[in-house]
């Protein structure tokens, strides 16, 4: 039993990294009906940004307080966010009107074009590097359970951004467009929302969650390194479809779901050895079982 | 007529092949272990481009139906043992790796092949890496050390000669009667499903095909490397057949062959910056995506249009 709920504990740790991540890759597929591969990418640059900005920032605000760590988050955030947008204006907008081959295989090539520049000697370079301690790290001891503080920071980050996401989605003007877009871009062109600035914020949205991620997965990893956020991303995106691509709160549902399913199969040593083939096991599973996700509704195709 | 043009494949790739083999003594090994390697670049371009070309589907996991084969028909070598009656049972060795490959994009594309673009991408993907994770476990094959200690049996007959048989074969099967029910596919899915073509059954024999290829490929790679790691086999050695795909133009088969021999001489040539040789095919691929979305080798004597 202990077993078990303290597997459930870390499975929510995890669960909820790849819950922030799938959300991303649902609201870009939402508006723009791709996989962003590099949305896995940003996530890694948000590590990396707060890796460099976090010595100066503890310098101003002092080391491991609050503040500091609060005020990592924010900037890492916002450059990822400009980035994220960067990359839309630059890679993906000129490509709107294309087959969807051509824009996915783009995505492809950005993807793997920040992953080997970071890769280089004279960027990041390829050897993992320690991440700092933004918070300094207790062990909350319940019963025989141990939570990590880390887990609980995770857990909480993620509650108040998704708070703060269904606010945007659901109560704001920019919202009410985003789902204008994502409901029928054409429509919602013909009515006056600004298409190209609803997308490009989605894109800054996506990111600035996929920064925040990376700096969360950063402090449970032992190094951060330009690959990093390869594995992540991908369960993010099973994620995604597990919980039907397209839909928040599925993507929500989906992340924890492959958090403790994978933290599982991890405690268990027969399983272990095959942990990174499980998210893609139960992602062939559920798209031939139930295409269109847990939350999603299955769309007729109109000819 | 079309057969006419595949046929002059095979004749000069078998003729090209046997005169090579015949000068092999004579070649340095080096250029001789470069030349082999534009052979299985040739064969995996080729069946690549018949699942990502010709039908218009996005295979991500190349590289894993090319270790199925390899590692199958490695595993036949190592047990059947000695380069004695290596003529013999070399071929048979590279075909059952094909033949298991194709096993596998069997298993792979009935189920996956009903999905499209981005997820048929990802679940390629995943299935690239689900091959490496039970290559790494599979104590029979080496598990994550590998396999050492392949006999050295491809040479460049074999290589030219197979490379031969693929182009051929594919040309073939695209422009046989059957095989245009590959590029209605890639034109519009819907008009060909309502033009009686039996869509998801195109889609998997193209897969089926491209793995059987893939998986002879993985058998001359085993044999010309004599080491097999299931790292070496991760999805950045399928990005390296797409973007041979990619840049020699989908569906176009001089074009992919043209690529596949430019892009494997490259990184031979320009040792001096091998680092930078992964940005580069980023770029490349970004590049071409944004410019010349038909591919480099695209001019105006294109046989078809694409959409």
């Amino acid at each position: 039993m202990d077993w078990f709920l303290q597997q459930t504990i870390n499975g929510l740790g995890l669960g909820a990294i790849y819950a922030l991540i799938a959300l991303g890759y649902t609201m870009v597929y939402g508006v723009l009906r791709f996989i962003n591969f590099a949305h896995s990418d940003v996530l890694m640059l948000g590590a990396f940004t707060a890796f460099y900005i976090a010595p100066k920032i503890e310098k101003l605000l002092g080391s491991q307080s609050a503040l500091a760590c609060i005020m990592v988050f924010i900037v890492a955030a916002a450059l990822c966010a400009c980035l994220g947008m960067l990359i839309e204006k630059l890679a993906y907008r000129p490509l709107r009107n294309r087959p969807k081959l051509t824009v996915l295989i783009t995505a492809i090539g950005v993807s793997l074009l920040i992953e080997f520049t970071a890769q280089n000697e004279k960027v990041f370079g390829a050897a993992p590097q320690p991440f700092p301690q933004l918070l300094p790290e207790r062990a909350i001891h319940l019963g025989n359970l141990v939570i990590s503080s880390n887990d609980v920071l995770t857990v909480g980050v993620t509650i108040v951004l998704l708070v703060a996401m269904w606010f945007i989605v659901q109560k704001t003007r920019v919202g009410t467009a985003m789902r204008a877009v994502s409901y029928n871009q054409q429509a919602a062109s013909l009515m006056g929302v600004p298409v190209d600035r609803i997308i490009s914020f989605t894109f800054g949205l996506g990111s600035a969650l996929a920064a925040i991620a990376g700096i969360l997965y950063a402090i449970k990893a032992p190094g951060i390194e330009p690959l990093m956020g390869v594995q992540p991303g991908l369960r993010a995106f099973v994620a995604a479809v597990l919980g039907g691509i397209g839909n928040l709160p599925g993507a929500v549902l989906g992340g924890v779901l492959l958090g403790l399913l994978e933290t599982f199969a991890g405690g268990i040593p027969e399983l272990s050895n095959y942990r990174d083939a499980i998210a893609f096991g139960i992602l062939i599973l559920i798209l031939l079982l139930k295409p269109a996700g847990l939350l999603g509704r299955s769309s007729v195709e109109k000819v | 007529m079309p057969f006419l043009g595949a046929k002059r494949w095979l004749l000069a790739g078998i003729a090209l092949a046997i005169l090579a083999s015949y000068f092999t003594p004579q070649f340095n090994r080096y250029y001789l272990g470069v030349v082999i390697d534009v052979g299985i670049a040739i064969i995996l371009a080729t069946s690549l481009n018949l699942i990502n070309g010709h039908t218009g589907q996005f295979s991500l996991g190349h590289a894993g139906f090319m270790a199925v084969g390899g590692f199958f028909s490695a595993w036949i070598s190592l047990q059947v043992g000695g380069t004695a009656n290596a003529i013999w049972y070399f071929p048979l060795a590279l075909v059952a790796g094909g033949l298991l490959a194709a096993a596998v994009g069997l298993l792979v594309g009935v189920p996956s092949l009903r999905l499209r673009g981005d997820y048929l991408a990802i679940v390629t993907l995943g299935f690239g890496e689900i091959i490496r994770v039970v290559a790494q476990n599979t104590e029979a094959i080496g598990a994550a050390s590998g396999l050492k200690g392949i006999p050295k049996l491809t040479n460049l007959g074999w290589t030219f000669g197979f490379a031969a048989i693929t182009v051929y074969a594919i040309s073939a099967l695209v422009n046989s009667t059957y095989g245009r029910g590959f590029i209605a596919v890639h034109d519009d899915e819907i008009a060909a499903e309502s033009n009686g073509v039996d869509t998801t059954r195109t889609k998997v024999t193209a897969f089926v095909t491209g793995a059987f290829f893939a998986g002879i490929a993985g058998g001359l790679y085993a044999h010309h490397k004599q080491f097999l790691s299931p790292t070496g086999f991760d999805w950045l050695k399928s990005i390296d057949i797409v973007v041979m795909v990619i840049l020699g133009g989908m569906g176009r088969t001089v074009g992919v062959i043209a690529a596949a021999i430019l892009l494997t001489l490259m990184p031979e040539v320009l040792r001096d910056f091998s680092e930078y040789r992964m940005i580069i095919y980023a770029l490349l691929i970004i590049l071409l995506m944004l410019l010349r979305p038909a591919g480099l080798f695209s001019f105006n004597f294109k046989r078809r249009s694409h959409s």
